[in-house]
């Protein structure tokens, strides 16, 4: 409100100190051309639009309470005998990193709750980057411009990982230990360099003194550093591409609609901020996160069943549960296979992902800006290749945790076991399959709605004695909402004999892109959307049911 | 990649531009009628409507302060290990309870509040702004290009060649240095991982009542941790050491255990395998005593104790190696030597 | 290698096991176990033994044999003990309902005090571990701490750190120690039920019996303070992330929803 005065007077002497300071800092910075392509910049209403923002507000969430439970932990693995208030542990020997977080948990008044804060936020940074990822993926937010803006976010998305993985290992528990010697035992695997590898990242021999130290510098500051940049070059991209939209009546490739910057946005973008952090201080309070006091300091020969790495490391976990125990020994050296191709799958995992927005573009071969968004059922094959991902991840995640789900279901371990191992393989091809057809059966209905009209739930009986049900036509936003959408043709090969008669090579990319194309948008593939012609056919003879 | 082959009947019409098409004709049902009108409120139009909303943000920004004041209030006046039963949760701390739900109250009723205000109280009329293209006109690209090539003739770094090559050439290699500092992170491999603390003569210490084991202290279908003579929990080592040396023991009847050497290295039935995981290094011990298997909690890699501790299931590629153990002048069980192959994950040099 | 699997599943195997076992624990028991009790009433303790045989003629013998022998269906009880009975009836597991990877905890169908005279009857059968006294597995005397740690080396690995229970293989599991008392706690250590090994007193005393009691009740107990809240089933990483999903994320998208949506107009088109 205040701003709308602010620029009716204009006059300068008079001018009310804001002004004043704002003009001082144009003078200097410049800030008024920026302002003025972005104060009143349009950001479309969608709540998908907003699971981003629920990354952005729990990683700032996290910088801030991690700076608080800086200037309370040690990073130090020397020894020490505890004699803080939790009785259970007192005079127990431990490592100095475990002690402090021992003393922010139960002597510093609201250490606690930072830390649970802090751990909480974590766990839903990570489960909102992965839902704001698959938000894009699924709506093909990911096409041309934002393709590199995919792979920002991406990268924060496994940065994001690792950066929580350190964090984990930092207060040396019996749990997070145990994770680290995991982590240990896959480095050891790598061929040739492996253990010289663990032998740099520990100092030595595991679990040695150094790597609390290492990991603190890690998570504190390499990788947020790096996440910080990446954040912010995301977030330049978000402003400098305007955000995306679904199709609806007024909204075009060619523009953006929505409620301004300043103020609306503004107060709904700054207020979720603060909602987000309200429900992550509300649920610090009442759930417990990490109880390291339950488990104990860090020692080697000491572990609990159910040791398990937070959520978004669980599919690693699941990998290397379900692999076989391959080895290979030959000339005095040892290939570990069971512990070295789950290492090798776990970034393909994430990386058959990232690489889908540029497999498709080349596939269609689409060089244009999108800005309108697709829904998920137009377009069957990009659906059903999430899905089948997701349920790949899932299955993993499974895996992961198969020792609870068989004391939770009274299921035998090795039987899950063998289960993750069959559908690591077949379930993402049963949820494909699944997928395109239920995307195809609901263009199939979307076609019906607009060729018939919308099934109104009145039933009619006619003179003669038969019943109908009453459709009613759709208004004309919804005509242009369900018909918004694009359908590619499958691409063929290109005549393969020029002008001359001279007959050209195909190469065998062009031949695999091609049935790429055909599986993408065959007839097989897609519901040809209602044309004018049989829209027309429909509505004008013989009436509608 | 390019995809200049693909014919342009096969891509898709563009969509409208801008300026949709606005009413419904004949000819194209499914055209874009534009933006729908604005429709109003019952704030926009009714001001004692609007005074409500007003009054629920101000009192949500009000619920704030005070929660805020609950949480100065709650960290002065609640001792830090004060601990209350509330209902559905349990025990819990009552100063990290009341701090964090005041806390997360007073953060709520903020974004709450400013929410509110913003869809009740500021305009929602949708706006629609329009797009420019990415990527910058013909004219400009062909200007930055021009202005690249003049640059790089500028800088002759195409016609000198010897300054591109060493140029390259010495930025290739100072990160070496970077590489090279980082070498004393931790020494070298050598052996280390091939022994463990055990030598020939040191006796099993019971890593419960930190005695020397007996060979009749060890029951059949009994399981015990122990660790060598001489190492104590307040050693610098101990944890470096224990992640190699810690042993688990059982007793099987000499009649159920199948294999030779290990009936061997037993004494008396009694054995002693490494309490490290094969796999990548768990503390294993989950020991079934009618079975004799015992199976990792990490990763689910099952053992046979009784016949050489060979893989029967999960993820682990070698059996856990045994130590060989015999009994003192003074009756206590001792170690015949180290373990003859390497404790825990296996690695490169393994072989 | 057959024939060596084949005989560890004869039933003489069992009992030679069951007789070396008595060689250790007997013995001990007999070094420890308080002398007035050796000198116990032997009019009472005969007729209690009398009852019991009557008892476990009714419940026990179609598995166990109508002297304890065992069969194929069940184990020779003797040299079991009393400690033994009295987990196995008094948790409910014993008389088993039906065969499968594991005899699970169930409601106790016996009194304490046919309990005991099953557990005489046994105990007659052969030396083996007593049912142990309040005074053995008291709170009285014990170091929590040290129990701790005692629980981390010995029992976590199967139980859970706070005795949550956890899997074994193929179906088995380790049950939660959640609500279980502090006796049957000590006789589970003592004479390791089902696939449980045993924790005998000589490689674990007396004291750190007591010392891990008091450290589970002290962690896992009807009082235990869970500082940060809702202990989410004191499983670790995995419920913790099912509630960052469902109730953390869940919570927040419920938020984005209200804060994207359109107000609601003044009339309805």
């Amino acid at each position: 409100m205040s701003t709308n005065e602010s620029s009716e007077s204009r006059a300068r002497g008079k001018a009310p100190a804001g002004e004043r300071v704002a003009d001082w800092a144009d003078g200097r910075l410049g800030i008024y051309s920026l302002a003025k392509s972005n104060m009143r910049k349009i950001f479309p209403d969608h709540w998908s639009f907003m699971l981003g923002e629920v990354c952005l507000y729990s990683f700032i969430i996290i910088i801030l309470t991690g700076v608080y439970l800086t200037l309370f932990f040690h990073p130090s693995m020397n020894e020490v005998e505890y004699h803080g208030s939790y009785v259970p542990l007192q005079g127990q020997l431990m490592s100095e990193a475990f002690n402090s977080t021992m003393h922010i948990s139960f002597d510093v008044r609201g250490g606690l709750l930072i830390r649970q804060i802090h751990h909480w936020a974590a766990l839903i940074f990570l489960a909102g980057m992965f839902v704001h990822m698959m938000r894009v993926f699924f709506t093909g937010a990911f096409r041309k411009p934002r393709e590199v803006n995919w792979l920002f976010g991406f990268l924060l998305f496994v940065l994001g990982m690792f950066t929580g993985f350190t964090g984990y290992s930092l207060p040396d528990d019996l749990l997070s230990g145990t994770g680290v010697r995991f982590m240990e035992g896959a480095i050891l695997s790598v061929p040739v360099v492996g253990t010289y590898l663990s032998f740099f990242l520990f100092g030595g021999e595991f679990p040695g003194g150094d790597f609390v130290a290492r990991f603190y510098s890690i998570h504190v500051l390499l990788l947020p550093g790096i996440m910080l940049g990446l954040l912010v070059a995301h977030l330049i991209l978000v402003f400098y591409h305007k955000h995306t939209q679904f199709a609806g009546p007024g909204k075009t490739n060619n523009n953006v609609v929505g409620m301004p910057l300043l103020p609306v946005y503004m107060a709904k973008a700054g207020g979720f901020f603060f909602l987000v952090f309200g429900v992550i201080a509300a649920i610090a309070a009442i759930a417990s996160i990490n109880p390291i006091w339950s488990m104990g300091p860090y020692r080697p020969d000491q572990v609990s069943t159910g040791a398990q790495p937070d959520w978004y490391m669980g599919f690693s976990e699941g990998l290397i549960r379900v692999m076989p125990g391959w080895e290979i020994n030959f000339w005095g050296h040892t290939l570990v296979l069971g512990v070295f191709i789950p290492l090798v799958i776990f970034p393909l995992v994430l990386v058959a992902i990232a690489v889908y927005p540029f497999i498709e573009s080349w596939v269609t071969g689409d060089k244009r800006e999108h800005h309108i968004l697709d829904r998920p059922r137009n377009a069957p094959t990009r659906t059903a290749f999430g899905v089948a991902w997701i349920t790949w991840y899932m299955v993993l995640l499974i895996g992961g945790g198969n020792d609870l789900w068989a004391t939770h279901f009274h299921l035998s371990i090795n039987a899950i076991t063998w289960f993750v191992r069959v559908a690591f393989f077949v379930a993402p091809v049963l949820a494909f399959v699944a997928t395109k057809r239920i995307c195809l059966g609901l263009q199939r209905r979307d076609k019906d709605k607009v060729l018939h009209g919308r099934e109104s739930g009145i039933i009619k009986r006619l003179p003669h004695g038969e019943f109908i049900e009453v459709h009613e036509p759709l208004s004309q936003e919804q005509l242009h909402t369900l018909t918004a959408h694009e359908q590619y043709a499958p691409a063929a090969i290109g005549a393969t004999v020029d002008e001359n008669g001279v007959e050209r090579k195909v190469k065998g990319a062009e031949k695999l892109r091609a049935k790429l194309s055909e599986a993408y948008y065959g007839e097989e593939s897609q519901i040809p959307k209602p044309t004018v012609e049989e829209y027309k056919e429909i509505t004008s003879g013989h009436g509608h049911h | 990649m390019s995809s200049q082959d693909i014919p342009e009947e096969n891509l898709p019409a563009e969509q409208d531009a801008h300026g949709a098409v606005g009413v419904a004709d004949d000819k194209n049902p499914f055209a874009d009628p534009g933006l729908p009108p604005h429709e109003h409120r019952v704030q926009d139009i009714d001001e004692r409507a609007a005074r409500r909303s007003e009054r629920t943000v101000a009192m949500l920004f009000t619920v704030s302060m005070l929660a805020t004041v609950g949480f100065i209030a709650s960290y002065v006046g609640i001792p830090h290990d004060k601990s209350i039963f509330v209902f559905p949760i349990g025990h819990i701390n009552a100063l990290n309870f009341a701090l964090g739900l005041t806390l997360g109250l007073a953060l709520f009723a903020i974004g709450a509040g400013a929410v509110h205000w913003a869809r009740t109280l500021m305009s929602d009329e949708e706006v629609a702004d329009e797009r420019h293209p990415i990527e910058a006109p013909p004219e400009v690209r062909a200007k930055v290009h021009a202005d690249f090539k003049q640059g790089a003739k500028e800088s002759a770094l195409g016609r000198r060649k010897l300054i591109r090559n060493t140029m390259f050439g010495a930025l290739a290699l100072f990160p070496l240095s970077g590489v090279m500092l980082l070498r004393d992170l931790g020494p070298l491999p050598g052996t280390k991982l091939r022994h463990t603390m055990w030598r020939k003569g040191l006796q099993l210490v019971n890593m419960n009542t930190n005695e020397p084991l007996r060979p009749s202290d060890v029951a059949v279908g009994s399981l015990t941790f122990a660790k060598p003579e001489g190492l104590e929990e307040h050693d610098e080592e101990f944890q470096t050491e224990i992640a190699k040396a810690a042993l688990m023991i059982v007793r099987i009847q000499p009649d159920n255990i199948k294999d030779k050497r290990e009936l061997e290295w037993s004494y008396e039935g009694i054995v002693a395998y490494s309490k490290i995981c094969t796999h990548v290094g768990c503390p294993i011990s989950l020991y079934e005593q009618q079975t004799h298997h015992v199976l990792c909690p990490c990763h689910q890699s099952t053992f046979d104790l009784s016949d050489g501790a060979r893989v029967i299931f999960g993820p682990a590629g070698h059996a856990l190696p045994q130590l060989r153990i015999g009994v003192n002048d003074q009756g206590y069980l001792e170690a015949l030597g180290d373990f003859d192959e390497p404790v825990g994950p296996a690695f490169w040099e393994r072989g | 290698m057959k024939k060596l699997s084949a005989r560890r599943r004869h039933p003489l195997a069992a009992l030679v096991v069951l007789l070396l076992a008595l060689a250790c624990t007997g013995g001990l028991y007999a070094v420890f176990a308080p002398a007035d009790k050796a000198k116990a009433d032997e009019t009472a303790q005969s007729l209690a033994i009398d009852e019991g045989k009557k008892l476990y003629a009714v419940g026990c013998a179609s598995c166990h044999g109508t002297g304890g022998q065992g069969s194929s269906d069940g184990p020779s009880l003797v040299g079991v003990g009393a400690a033994a009975v009295d987990f196995q009836v008094g948790t409910g597991r014993m008389p088993a309902q039906q065969p499968g990877a594991q005899i699970p905890r169930k409601k106790v169908i016996y009194t304490q005090a046919e309990i005991d005279q099953l557990a005489a009857y046994i105990s007659s059968l052969g030396a083996g571990p007593s049912v142990p006294t309040e005074a053995q597995y008291g709170p009285d005397g014990a170091d929590i701490a040290k129990g701790g740690e005692l629980f981390r080396d010995n029992c976590t690995q199967c139980h859970n750190f706070t005795g949550k229970g956890g899997a074994l293989t193929h179906g088995k599991f380790a049950p939660s120690l959640e609500g279980v008392s502090p006796k049957h706690i000590y006789e589970a250590m003592q004479t390791g039920p089902q696939n449980m090994p045993s924790f005998p007193d000589t490689t674990l005393s007396e004291q750190n019996k007591k010392d891990i009691i008091a450290y589970l009740n002290a962690v896992n107990g009807d009082d235990t303070v869970s500082p940060g809240g809702l202990e989410l089933g004191g499983l670790g990483p995995v419920s913790e992330g099912l509630f960052a999903w469902i109730f953390g994320l869940g919570a927040l998208i419920a938020v984005a929803v209200w804060v994207a949506a359109r107000t609601a107009k003044a009339k309805k088109s």
